[in-house]
């Protein structure tokens, strides 16, 4: 479906990403890291897939499995005062900003020890002090609040970017396009990451899309740079990511970045027809080709500075890890029924703090 | 004591406000360089410059989502909608994100923005530009609405909507804007939450909000003069939250009450303070409690058929009459 004359002048610098200054940096153990990273984030949604099909997590839940070099090659080049805000797909980019699989999987859980207090529930993590704004459930209705972060930025004189994840359909919706405009009118400090995995639900880009060409072209229209990679190696994505962070560092100019990645799983996994839509064989091919943690590892293997064992070690590293997730979550309580009131106004979560009068809360009765 | 349109109070509020805070900065469509659509923020940009008064391409959803963004981060954005009506292109920012963020994050994020404009009908401008939600915007927890009648009111709160920590729906009325009130020239803040008796009567109770609240005062005038009818005007000032003592204390003691507004009836904010009354003064009502609305029906263009399809001086005194 992809034009055969594309222009690649827009696309992240080709070559071995592995020599790019970004990654050429690295010390051994930063590499084995990233793709430590990359497993907990697996581990956590593996382990979270078998508590849903268990019952004891409800709602939607959408796996990132397949693109986790997507958010970690993205965040670990991540200075202090870079923001992130995504979508609902967004497990990967929290555990990554720092958050616990603790208190990830208790939020999943619902319970009162989750990173919302079981308010939020799995396309709503947030954690602020880790510079990461959501988690938001809307598709696209992220994309002006990303904006208001780089804003934010730029208003107090604060050397900073946001980094604006969205799928591949998330780009026809308006407030992205406004979004868009915005960032280059006002010359905005933002990078719009498009983790494309083909699909938005079960309808395909061919079906989503009249423009045939990369998805971040469409920032021509808003005289903004842009460029696509490809996701399954962390370490181009790194890369380009860099050269986005660069731009708004310096320049305080946006880039709208596009990144190939894929999803095994379903939309969520809600999503019955998550084989149906595409063929097994399109899903196997990335799994045993383009899976970003067996390509990462393979890479580490073959430069001698992972073995085996280590893999072994850290896979297990993680996997106790959401072991003890699930173990926290299950033995947690549930939130009050007070506090379903709470968390609504910040006025009214003072003890001293109230500086309106009348009546906030309008039932007659509650429990 | 000097007298100022409702206009100019607002620009003294949101210039008072704008130099006590740094974080505070304006936002809309022709906010700057236009001088405001209805003139508010006229002169604004020459006095503050273009880092604080903002002027945006016609993008509801984009600078409202994104002034919520930065609020997030500490900014204290003030945004204007040229129409209220226009909220529905960004309901998702205003409705979804800017209520909801505060709860889905377990309380780890407040949005300290204002949202402010006209939301009228009864100029002559058809439907799409006439529509009156704030009922709609107060059934949302999370969200605070205020419709200020007078000018004094308005500078009064559109301060403490700014000042306030929630995100503030601030409705004006363009009809509003030239009207004249005697506003002190020393500074004051009106709390949100607090309604204000208008006039004080014994026969009857109006509680209206917005120009509602200017129009029944014609009326109790006229009530008075040619029906003998005392009639005391409860001005809610804002819907939420609501002072429902002071609405209860006024019904208690003329019990009877009439509820004007020029939103639609259906769950228009009149059918909360008819439950109200109805559970909190049950025994001090001697006649059922009778509402007055827009009549139900999209806003009319044709000029004189508007002026009738919104509460009106006529209808407000031929409904008080029917009280029983």
């Amino acid at each position: 479906m992809r034009s055969a004359s594309l222009d690649i002048s827009h696309t992240a610098p080709t070559g071995s990403f592995d020599q790019h200054p970004i990654n050429k940096k690295l010390k051994a153990e930063e590499k084995i890291k990233l793709l430590y990273e990359m497993i907990r984030i697996r581990k956590f949604e593996e382990r979270a897939l078998q508590a849903y099909n268990g019952g004891n997590i409800g709602g939607f839940l959408h796996p990132y499995i397949g693109q986790e070099s997507v958010a970690v090659g993205s965040i670990s080049v991540c200075e202090k005062n870079d923001h992130v805000i995504t979508a609902y797909r967004d497990h990967g980019h929290a555990l990554m900003s720092g958050m616990s699989m603790n208190e990830c999987m208790a939020e999943l859980y619902g319970k009162a020890t989750g990173c919302s207090k079981g308010k939020g529930g799995s396309m709503h993590f947030f954690a602020p002090e880790k510079n990461y704004w959501g988690g938001h459930g809307i598709v696209g209705g992220q994309t002006p609040l990303g904006l208001g972060l780089a804003f934010a930025l730029k208003y107090k004189g604060i050397k900073g970017a946001a980094l604006c994840y969205l799928g591949d359909g998330a780009v026809n919706q308006g407030a992205f396009h406004e979004s868009l405009n915005l960032a280059s009118l006002w010359s905005l400090p933002i990078i719009y990451i498009i983790e494309n995995n083909g699909y938005s639900m079960g309808t395909s880009l061919a079906r989503s899309s009249a423009f045939r060409e990369y998805l971040a072209k469409r920032a021509e229209a808003y005289d903004m740079d842009w460029a696509h990679s490809m996701g399954h190696d962390v370490f181009e994505v790194r890369a380009s990511v860099q050269t986005a962070l660069d731009r708004a560092h310096n320049h305080s100019r946006p880039t709208l970045l596009e990144i190939s990645t894929y999803r095994y799983r379903g939309h969520s996994v809600a999503d019955s027809n998550a084989e149906k839509y595409r063929s097994k064989a399109e899903i196997e091919d990335y799994k045993t080709n383009k899976d970003p943690i067996t390509v990462f590892k393979q890479k580490l293997i073959d430069q001698g500075i992972l073995t085996e064992e280590t893999f072994e070690k850290i896979d297990q590293k993680a996997k106790a890890e959401s072991e003890a997730a699930v173990k926290f979550a299950a033995e947690s309580p549930y939130p009050s029924i007070e506090s379903i009131r709470e968390d609504v106004y910040w006025e009214t979560d003072q003890p001293d703090g109230r500086t309106t009068q009348g009546r906030i809360f309008f039932n007659d009765e509650i429990p | 004591m000097r007298k100022i349109s409702y206009r100019e109070a607002l620009r003294e509020g949101l210039s008072e406000e704008i130099e006590r805070d740094k974080n505070v900065f304006i936002i809309g469509e022709e906010v700057a360089q236009y001088n405001g659509a209805y003139k508010v923020t006229e002169g604004m940009l020459a006095k503050y410059g273009e880092k604080r008064i903002v002027d945006t391409p016609i993008s509801e959803a984009g600078f409202i989502g994104m002034g919520i963004g930065a609020s997030m981060m500490g900014l204290r954005p003030v945004m204007e909608l040229m129409f209220f009506s226009f909220a529905y292109v960004a309901w998702d920012q205003m409705i979804n994100n800017a209520s909801s963020m505060r709860y889905m994050s377990g309380g780890k994020i407040y949005c300290p923005i204002v949202i402010r404009g006209p939301a009228n009908a009864g100029t002559n401008v058809g439907a799409t530009h006439s529509h009156t939600p704030e009922n709609a915007i107060a059934n949302v927890p999370g969200l605070k609405v205020v419709c200020p009648a007078t000018a004094y009111d308005a500078k009064g709160l559109i301060k403490s909507a700014i000042r306030d920590n929630d995100p503030v729906y601030f409705m004006e009325n363009t009809l509003l804007y030239g009207e004249p009130w005697e506003v002190p020239e020393e500074e004051y803040l009106v709390p949100i939450g607090s309604a204000d008796v208008k006039r004080v009567g014994k026969d009857l109770t109006i509680v209206a909000h917005g120009r509602c609240v200017i129009i029944a005062l014609k009326a109790a005038e006229l009530l008075q003069a040619e029906h003998d009818l005392d009639v005391e005007v409860v001005d809610l000032r804002s819907i939420r939250p609501l002072d429902e003592e002071t609405i209860c204390n006024s019904v208690r003691k003329t019990h009877r009450a009439l509820l004007v507004e020029e939103n639609k009836p259906f769950c228009g904010v009149g059918a909360q303070i008819s439950h109200l009354i109805q559970e909190k003064c049950f025994d001090d009502l001697d006649a059922p409690v009778k509402r007055l609305s827009a009549i139900d029906a999209p806003a009319i263009y044709s000029d004189p058929l508007e002026k009738i399809q919104v509460p009106n001086v006529d209808r407000i005194i031929k409904a008080a009459l029917s009280v029983g």
